[in-house]
């Protein structure tokens, strides 16, 4: 292990200013660490040659005096990017050979910031999961291990996990993560890791392999609070190209991390609090309630009366845009083709290869629930439940600045402690769906270690376009915190 | 609600999907257990709420009707699995 890969990105930013190293050591120094992490499977395709082109690219610019915010840190691109030139697989066989002719809008940015993609990271299939274990290029193993037994392999979360595993593991300083029901939050919190969700509208959707349209947003997976604001920064900002992103102006993230938190008012949901809450999740977030007393802020009860609700609502809306969206998979155009006597049967035969189960079932699920006779009974009912639930908040924020919750009502579980039932699967995302439905910018950040030496984290949900404050509390938060541990061998 | 067979092999039609005799069975079980469970909406008062299709409170921007992209045949393609002459190919369909 380099003392390079321990770096956060804001100190590696500085050393390569001062020209204590080169882009190039420091990409290779990870390029060695991810070569030596290969068990992890965290990624799908690694792309150490490009990695060095552009790190020599990136001491170019630095020693011009031209850096980027982001010049030379060595990243991790979750494989739901479009990247030209490099394949692109959603990590699905249906596109295991696609290679984009183009640049999703947010990889282009990174890059344009001076960025080191490193390669593409692992992900639950067209990001539909919560373990990773639904990709079809074999699970991702967590680089953290329980202390009672570390024998066992365990999950990272998904779907984001590759992203996580390669950050929490040093491989990378960050990573993409996209979030459609808790995808960057649950993992960063089974990996000890700061992920944030931005407001739905703030990270451009063009070229991210689409999933659930009205949900999917991308954001950064750190290592630190400054470094989440310092990556989320360059991702951000308005697309034309996307008809949802939103047109507002992008703050200094960064600057919004004063350690001031001085009379803000938390919220503190009672419905998060659910009869079977783990009495160490229960213990992590009333000491997160402490931080916040002592830093100067106000804890505020409150209710979001139809939170029991957003789980079903959203397995509805999500599985009836997957349906929608995955139309496209047709063996046509691109992907994977399987032959047919005949195009519907062409068409059939390219789908049930290229598809893993969990996509076939939500695939099955949306295609019932916007079928003729069932769209109202279901869909539109999902609908008005997903407009109250996003009442809910609103009405919240009439008083409270931020709210505090668990980020999962467990730490990372084991690769074979699952069982065959989809919901037990689903119910890791409880207390993140119902942010994704408002379409509110959610974080998760480490706030203390389960008794078995798991990282578990906090969430914090902020208003509209108010990743500001969330950022300025988690700060202050990851300070009281002092989290510290790393995973074994680190 | 409760799927039979007949449903599942119906909806597994609609969405271009081909699922084997022998799975339907299984997949019959499942997307009940998840209709089950989803239909604890139907307890929730929505009279009056208006359908939510995006959080975004915005209106669809439009652009000039003018040709801003293309040309590039190449890229369009490039990722076909088959191809002829500048087009995608694709099994008979008409007889």
């Amino acid at each position: 292990m380099s003392e390079l890969t321990k770096l956060t990105m804001a100190e590696a930013r500085e050393g390569l200013k001062a020209k204590r190293f080169t882009a190039v050591e420091l990409a290779n120094a990870h390029l060695a660490a991810m070569a030596a992490a290969k068990g992890l499977n965290a990624f799908v395709t690694e792309t150490p040659d490009l990695a060095l082109e552009r790190a020599r690219q990136s001491d170019e610019r630095l020693a011009k005096g031209e850096a980027g915010a982001m010049e030379g840190l060595p990243i991790g691109m979750k494989d739901l990017f479009c990247t030209e030139g490099v394949r692109s697989t959603a990590s699905s066989r249906i596109l295991e050979n696609f290679v984009p002719q183009y640049e999703s809008t947010v990889s282009g940015k990174l890059k344009a910031a001076g960025a080191v993609v490193l390669g593409k990271t692992a992900l639950d299939e067209f990001a539909m999961g919560s373990s990773n274990m639904t990709s079809a290029f074999g699970p991702v193993i967590n680089p953290w291990r329980r202390t009672s037994d570390p024998s066992v392999q365990l999950v990272p979360g998904g779907s984001s996990g590759g992203s996580a595993a390669a950050v929490a593991a040093r491989l990378v300083m960050g990573a993409t993560g996209t979030d459609t029901g808790g995808s960057i939050r649950q993992p960063a919190s089974f990996c000890g890791l700061v992920g944030i969700k931005p407001t739905y509208g703030r990270c451009s959707r063009w070229g991210i392999v689409a999933f659930a349209s009205s949900l999917d947003q991308a954001g950064p997976m750190t290592r630190t609070v400054r470094d989440a604001a310092l990556m989320l920064g360059s991702m951000v900002g308005f697309d034309p190209k996307d008809s949802t992103s939103a047109d507002v102006a992008v703050p200094d993230f960064e600057a919004a991390l004063t350690g001031d938190i001085r009379g803000l008012k938390v919220g503190i949901p009672k419905e998060y609090r659910p009869d079977g809450l783990s009495a160490e999740i229960s213990k992590l977030w009333e000491d997160g309630v402490a931080m916040l007393k002592d830093a100067g802020a106000t804890p505020v009860e409150i209710s979001l009366p139809h939170t029991k609700y957003a789980l079903a609502t959203y397995y509805i809306v999500a599985p009836a845009e997957c349906s929608s969206n995955l139309a496209r998979y047709d063996g046509v155009r691109y992907g994977m083709r399987v032959e047919g006597k005949t195009l519907d049967e062409m068409y059939a035969k390219t789908r049930a290869a290229g598809f893993g189960a969990e996509v076939r079932r939500r695939i099955l699920i949306g295609t019932y629930v916007l079928s003729a006779g069932y769209y109202d009974a279901y869909y539109i009912k999902a609908q008005k439940v997903r407009r109250l639930i996003a009442d809910d908040f609103a009405k919240a924020f009439q008083t409270v600045d931020v709210i505090l919750t668990p980020t999962a009502p467990s730490a990372a579980f084991g690769l074979g402690e699952t069982d065959d039932n989809p919901i037990t699967m689903w119910l890791n995302d409880v207390f993140t769906i119902p942010t994704s439905m408002a379409g509110l910018p959610g974080l998760s950040l480490p706030t203390g270690l389960s008794s078995d030496g798991l990282p578990l984290g906090l969430q914090l949900i902020g208003r509209p376009f108010d990743e500001e404050t969330v950022l300025k509390v988690a700060e202050v938060m990851e300070r009281a915190a002092g989290f510290t541990a790393v995973p074994a061998g680190m | 609600m409760s799927l039979d067979k007949d449903t599942v092999r119906n909806i597994a039609n609609l969405a271009r999907l081909e699922v084997r005799e022998d799975e339907l069975d299984h997949l019959a079980g499942e997307l009940s257990n998840i209709l089950q469970f989803v239909e604890q909406l139907a307890e929730v008062d929505t009279d009056g709420v208006a359908p939510m299709t995006s959080v975004a409170h915005m209106e669809l921007r439009r652009r000039v009707d003018e040709v801003t992209d293309g040309n590039y045949p190449e890229k369009v393609l490039a990722n076909a699995p088959e191809r002829i002459d500048g087009f995608f190919v694709v099994p008979k369909v008409v007889e």
